[in-house]
């Protein structure tokens, strides 16, 4: 990571300023730089139960996804955090119109998309392409890599015409995914290519669309420690180059830190907090973030070997008192009426059994879903959640 | 410079002078044999003391697992244990060769002696039967002695010390969430009180707030019934956090093992410095992340000399063609070995050199 990095991220980045306002909500501002947004999306996969469909009972369904609104900026990052099951990948898949939304709408340059098959989807692939956490899986082991790269460039009719301009167009490609010379690449096939090199490719052949928004789910997590770093510099680097604007889903909030302007945390199919990365990872708001993050590997704790963190780490206390770890994350076919993190949360209130908290703005663009912010007539004042549990 | 860096943080003494409990020596283990062997472990060397928690951490393909196999007698063919020998020694009595034991004993060693929850374990449980039928059936195989009752009992005394409530005791496998089931694989293995207990990534399927509550369960047990760890896992921050003393492996041999805060504050081996700047730090100031040139070595094409000399950006002329062996560190102020006490080691010529340079 290069030093001005860090200087941007402990100030705000003076060029995004009007970025990091308030996010997506009526009223707010249009903000040129939003390529691609969610407005209170919501996805629900129907539970087929025989016995209860035909008896007319009532339809069950899990609720992946609910009223999620988020804005994708040109050369920006937005991390997408929460643990497995939270819904991270299906927002994703809703995002790339691979699922049509149950409720909401989604918009490419402010237009409303509806997912489509055929003309009207590649047109929008054109523009928003997905990336996969698997780069085993997601390369044809069959085919080569100038196979891989030359169909995509086809599809997306940016092959040029004639032999020697898809050459040059797939030298580019590589070139951009830092894989040179690219005649050491082109005809190798995806199992004479490490971890690394394999999910370069996958970016490679992402890029081929010349797409302006890149969704890449969890595209790290399989390869090992010692390249993901090189795989997220490459990410960070096409989008200053290309003023792309990417998002990061991952369950390591660390990487977030390091890695996006933004950061959104999901908790069982709710957006529950967000803001910039710096902000959210060292003085987080929502009691489930606080939680995510206590329970982080953290090696600043080491205590050789008590694990029980008490040295250093001064976002978390290692999750002490009464311990919210000691349920399970909700189930998704009945999610708890009001806050869904109600069951966990030390800090529970009464309200919080039946009403489902708004956002809630705090400061410098941060906000949180809790009622714990709720500065309103008979609320507690907004400050004493944060110091309750931190 | 090194031991005002790492004293704060040091391991508690308690585990540091406490005698070894598995002695691993010249250890080398092959996958297939004649021409197309490939060699999975070099020459590891490695001592787990009492009441320690040791951790192993490497890159994917490292030999870790291959380790954690081979010392149990696991290994299933290709592997072969082509050289070297691990050491057993009971609380009471004289050391056991682990690798001369009949089958028979070798029964008896597993589960009572070391027992192993293995990489994605949390999908080993028997669909058809319920916790307590596979609870009670380890008992039942080693302590036939035990009374019907007996080994109820102490299935559900098992489930509460992972916290489990024993009211799940007549749950099958697809009722649990992932965690609950790894956690009745941590039962299973402590079943019987074994002295040494080898986790192969035992949590990696799992949400970082159920991983740390399974590993903060295990710490504590480890305490109250003493029993030593080994701890498999790719995720460095948490194999620092939650271990007395690691070994890093690369290439299958260990190249630097050391107390885990002395580790951190300090590694020794490029590889490890490497491997401790490619992860982003979740506090504190933003540290420069450098990460590691290259790819993990191909056991097929192993480099010559130092394995990791295609990579290191501190190679110099021996490394591509002379092997290092691990050896002590030596305190560059003063010449003599630092840390003697946690064994500090390193395999590298740069460190040879230093010793050399001091002799
Ligand atoms: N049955 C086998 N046949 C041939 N080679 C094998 C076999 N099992 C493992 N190997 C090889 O031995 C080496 C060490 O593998 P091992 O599983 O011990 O690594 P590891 O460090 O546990 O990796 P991971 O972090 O991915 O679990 C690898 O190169 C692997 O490909
Ligand atoms: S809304 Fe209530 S239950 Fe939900 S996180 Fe805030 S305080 Fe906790
Ligand atoms: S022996 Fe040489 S190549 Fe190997 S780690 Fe040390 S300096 Fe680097
Ligand atoms: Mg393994």
């Amino acid at each position: 990571m290069s030093e001005e990095r860090s200087e941007e991220h402990a100030a705000p980045p003076p060029g995004a300023a009007p970025d990091t306002a308030p996010g997506p909500g009526p009223g707010t501002a249009p903000d040129g730089r939003v390529v691609l947004e969610a407005e209170e999306v919501s996805k629900h996969f129907p539970v087929r139960r025989g016995v209860h469909a035909l008896l007319g009972g009532e339809r069950r369904a899990v609720h992946a996804v609910d009223d999620v609104s988020l804005r994708l900026r040109r050369g920006s990052v937005t991390a997408l955090v929460g643990e497995s099951g939270s819904g991270k990948s299906t927002v994703a898949r809703l995002l790339a119109q691979l699922h049509p939304a149950t409720a909401g709408e989604i918009r490419l340059d402010g237009r409303p998309v509806r997912a489509g098959r055929g003309r009207a989807f590649r047109a929008y692939c054109r523009h928003v392409q997905l990336i996969f956490q698997d780069p085993f899986a997601s390369l044809n082991p069959v085919h080569t890599v100038r196979y891989h790269l030359t169909r995509a460039l086809r599809i997306h009719g940016r092959a040029g015409s004639g032999a020697a301009e898809l050459e040059k167009a797939l030298a580019a490609l590589l070139e951009r995914v830092q894989l040179t010379p690219a005649s050491r690449y082109l005809d190798a096939f995806p199992h004479e290519l490490s971890g690394g090199q394999r999910q370069r490719v996958a970016i490679a052949r992402a890029m081929a669309a010349g797409p302006r928004v890149l969704l890449a789910d969890e595209p790290v997590s399989m390869l090992d420690v010692s390249i993901r770093l090189g795989v997220l510099n490459l990410l960070r680097d096409l989008k200053e180059r290309l003023d792309l604007a990417i998002l990061y889903i991952t369950h390591d909030i660390a990487s977030a830190r390091y890695f996006a302007d933004e950061t959104l945390v999901m908790y069982a199919g709710r957006m529950v907090e967000g803001g910039d990365s710096e902000t959210v990872t060292q003085h987080p708001a929502h009691p489930y973030t606080r939680l995510l993050l206590a329970s982080a590997p953290d090696p600043d704790r080491v205590t050789g070997g008590s694990g029980d963190g008490a040295a250093g780490g001064d976002g978390g206390n290692g999750g002490k008192g009464a311990d919210p770890s000691a349920s399970e994350p909700p189930s998704l076919i009945s999610p708890p009426a009001g806050c869904r993190f109600h069951p966990r949360c030390p800090l529970a209130m009464e309200r919080c059994r039946d009403r489902t908290p708004p956002r809630f703005e705090l400061d410098g663009g941060q906000w949180a879903a809790c009622w714990l912010y709720d500065t309103s007539q008979d609320a507690p004042a907004a400050g004493a959640g944060r110091g309750a549990a931190s | 410079m090194s031991t005002s860096a790492t004293s704060p943080l040091s391991v508690p003494p308690r585990a540091a002078t406490r005698p070894p409990v598995l002695e691993i020596g010249g250890l080398c283990v092959d996958y297939g044999v004649g021409d197309g062997a490939v060699r999975a472990l070099h020459d590891v060397d490695l001592t787990l003391r009492r009441g320690e928690v040791l951790g192993l951490a490497g890159e994917s393909g490292s030999g870790k697992s291959t380790l954690a196999y081979a010392v149990t007698r696991l290994l299933s063919p290709p592997g072969v244990i082509t050289g070297g020998d691990v050491r057993y020694h009971p609380r009471a009595g004289d050391p056991v060769d682990v690798l001369a034991m009949t089958p028979r004993e070798l029964r008896a060693f597993r589960w009572q002696e070391v027992s192993i929850v293995f990489q994605g374990a949390m999908n080993s449980l028997n669909p058809v039967h319920t916790v307590r039928t596979q609870l009670t059936d380890v008992l039942r195989a080693h302590r036939p002695q035990m009374s019907r009752a007996e080994r109820a009992g102490r299935a559900r005394e098992l489930l509460s010390l992972v916290g489990i409530s024993p009211d799940r005791l007549g749950a099958y496998p697809h009722q649990l969430s992932g965690g609950m089931r790894q956690r009745v694989m941590i039962a299973m293995a402590l079943a019987l009180e074994p002295e040494v207990v080898v986790m192969d990534e035992p949590t990696t399927a799992l949400d970082v707030v159920m991983q740390r509550q399974i590993l903060r369960q295990l710490v504590r047990l480890r305490e109250e019934l003493d029993f030593s760890v080994v701890f498999i896992t790719h995720d460095i921050s948490l194999l620092i956090e939650f271990s007395d003393r690691i070994a890093i492996m690369y290439g299958g041999r260990v190249v630097e093992q050391a107390g885990a805060a002395e580790i951190y504050r300090d590694p020794r081996h490029p590889y490890s410095h490497g491997l401790l700047h490619s992860f982003p730090a979740l506090h504190g100031p933003r540290r420069e992340l450098t990460g590691i040139p290259g790819s993990p070595p191909d056991l097929r094409a192993m480099p010559s000399g130092c394995a990791f000399h295609p990579r290191c950006p501190k190679a110099f002329e021996p490394c591509g063609v002379r092997t290092p062996h691990l050896a002590p560190v030596t305190d560059p102020g003063t010449g003599a070995d630092t840390d003697t006490d946690t064994g500090r080691s390193v395999a590298c010529w740069l460190n040879d050199d230093r010793r050399d340079g001091e002799a």
